[in-house]
């Protein structure tokens, strides 16, 4: 079996983010890092592979983005992928969901999976939609928000959270899972995976390399527009309390609770 | 033909109510343009009486087909049919898993655009610009839609639901189904794991996160709760991971509150959370982080251990109360 993980890189959680009002695009000038929900895609390749259940050939790291986000593969292979393959292009520099989805499908045809896997949502915004782009251009089954994954011969088990309740999903591979960040615990990668990262294979691929038709990608290709940004509305910011004496904040805590009639 | 087409997600013969959000907030929008709402709705369990019950909701026409029910590339199936032979020229979605999963689909199958975590429409120009906020509701984005069809996915409870005594035609339409969309098989629907505990019910909630440690850590939140009178509710990564029932699960795909009072302990405030209770009237948060994001959203916040704080606070408010 051949599992490619779709990874992605985000400004670092602990940085803040910005609209670059000239473009209406993300300022993706600060800190990166890996986004934390594809640690969880890598984590379950990696245990689908030790799980023994099925013989697990390769494991293939995939991006789209600009030179820096070579870094997030790095880390994709530190954390246990065997290669990566990165897609960057001017072209592509803009892309909306759709396009973007179009774009890294067109690179996992070129890899033939078996099980494409992806965190089911990135740190950035994009909330749970690419991987059932990448399906719908792939043509392959797909289920988002699972939280567990059992390989059961030709087919996967998968559980996932739906509105109503837990659902239990059989799904023909090959196929393209987005995993919760409950599925699993992600390991730490050694300093020796770190330190060998650079060194296993990064295939470059442009749009070309991939068949990529570059109308349907970039600002140009896109089929939604940012008319406007605005600030959002006015909320009065909270009172902050630093604990510092615990019986203190406690009164504190009550006598605003009792003002508000929360204690009747 | 032009309209706006909507999913109507079902369970035990129940609509999700942020579905009857999207129907009613499809039929407001489509009397603005002067256009018509319809509705899909799939499953192997429909009948032309479910189906009917969305006209009381703004859609004046609904189409059904069988096909399995809580997956989502079936609908994407049948919905980019009706798209294609009508030429509606948007299609809405309510918050939650399907309508992520089905309106990416939809758009990537008919070469869409899509806006997702939509918390307004309007009407601009004759066409439809969404709001959609961005990095941690920082910024708001106004989208518009090049070509059609424009998907549209609202954040959960964006769209409210307006009942208006009307009636819908009901239509049973037959979509053969993509060779992929049949490969995901539903083996159970709808598991609940856990009791049951009413919390959209309740006003004042105690809700637990990842902070409290591990599952006997909710002991201190559902004292405080008791001590208050309300009940406990969680956050989905504690749900996931156990400690607590899915029944109290806020967010995402969890369950969305409006109580008097929230008291959050040990929640960062996660966006998926932040969208199941941020209707709260109070909002009290307590977190060892200065920099968790609820505190961008709480009336009050205070900055320490939980540990230390919450059976203190569950004491002087015992003896409040008592007193």
């Amino acid at each position: 079996m051949k599992i490619c993980v779709l990874v992605k890189e985000v400004p670092d959680a602990a940085v803040e983010k910005r609209m670059d009002p000239n473009t209406g695009r993300l300022d993706r000038s600060g800190e990166k890092n890996l986004n934390p929900f594809d640690t969880h895609a890598i984590e379950a390749a990696m245990q689908i592979r030790e799980g023994g259940a099925v013989d697990v050939d390769e494991i293939v790291a995939v991006t789209m983005g600009p030179e820096s986000a070579v870094r997030a593969l790095h880390k994709a292979v530190s954390l246990g992928a065997d290669r990566s393959v990165h897609l960057t292009d001017e072209s592509l520099a803009g892309s909306d969901v759709v396009a973007t989805g179009y774009a890294l499908a067109q690179a996992l045809k070129a890899e033939n999976p078996d099980l494409v896997l992806l965190g089911q949502q990135s740190d950035d915004g994009e909330c749970y939609t690419i991987g059932a782009v990448v399906a719908d251009h792939l043509r392959m089954p797909s289920l988002t928000q699972v939280i567990k994954i059992d390989v059961n011969g030709e087919s996967l088990r998968c559980e996932r959270q739906a509105e109503y309740g837990y659902d239990t999903v059989d799904v023909a591979l090959p196929a393209v899972i987005s995993v919760g960040d409950a599925i699993n615990e992600p390991r730490y990668p050694s300093l020796k995976a770190i330190m060998g990262a650079k060194k296993k294979p990064l295939d470059t691929k442009s749009a070309g390399d991939v068949e990529i038709d570059t109308s349907r990608v970039g600002q140009d290709g896109s089929k939604t527009a940012v008319l406007a940004i605005n600030p959002p509305p006015e909320k009065q910011a909270g009172e902050i309390i630093e604990d510092e004496d615990t019986d203190e904040t406690v009164q504190k805590i009550v006598a605003w609770l009792d003002e508000r009639k929360l204690l009747a | 033909m032009s309209g706006i087409l909507t999913y109507a997600l079902h369970y035990e013969g129940e609509f999700n109510k942020n579905s009857l959000g999207a129907v009613s907030e499809a039929a407001k929008l489509a009397k603005e343009l002067g256009q018509e709402a319809h509705a899909v709705v799939v499953g192997d369990d429909v009948t032309d009486e479910l189906a009917g019950k969305l006209g009381n909701y703004g859609a004046s026409k609904v189409y059904y087909a069988s096909a399995p029910v809580g997956i989502a590339q079936p609908v994407v199936d049948v919905m980019a049919k009706l798209i294609q032979d009508n030429g509606y020229s948007y299609a809405l979605f309510g918050g939650g898993l399907l309508g992520f999963e089905i309106g990416a689909g939809l758009a990537a199958r008919l070469g869409g655009g899509v806006t997702m975590e939509v918390t307004q429409v309007k009407v601009q120009d004759g066409k439809l610009v969404a709001e959609r906020p961005i990095l941690q509701d920082s910024a708001i984005v106004d989208v518009d839609y090049v070509g059609e069809p424009g998907v549209i996915i609202g954040r959960l409870n964006a769209f409210e639901i307006a009942e208006n005594g009307g009636s819908a035609d009901v239509e049973k339409v037959d979509v053969e189904l993509s060779d992929f969309s049949t490969k995901c098989t539903m083996v159970q629907r709808g598991e609940q794991r856990g009791a049951d505990v009413n919390i959209e019910d309740a006003e004042l909630l105690v809700g637990g996160g990842r902070g409290l440690g591990k599952a006997e850590g909710f002991k201190i939140a559902e004292d405080l709760a008791e001590a208050l009178g309300g009940a406990v509710a969680a956050t989905r990564a504690v749900v996931d991971a156990g400690w607590y029932p899915y029944a109290a699960q806020i967010g995402q795909t969890g369950k969305t509150v409006a109580p008097k009072l929230y008291l959050a302990v040990g929640i960062s405030g996660a966006i998926q959370h932040k969208v199941g209770m941020q209707n709260s009237e109070n909002i009290v948060a307590i977190n060892k982080d200065p920099n968790a994001p609820i505190f961008e959203f709480s009336d009050l916040g205070i900055v320490g251990d939980l540990n230390k704080i919450v059976p203190k606070l569950t004491e002087a408010i015992k003896a409040k109360k008592g007193g």
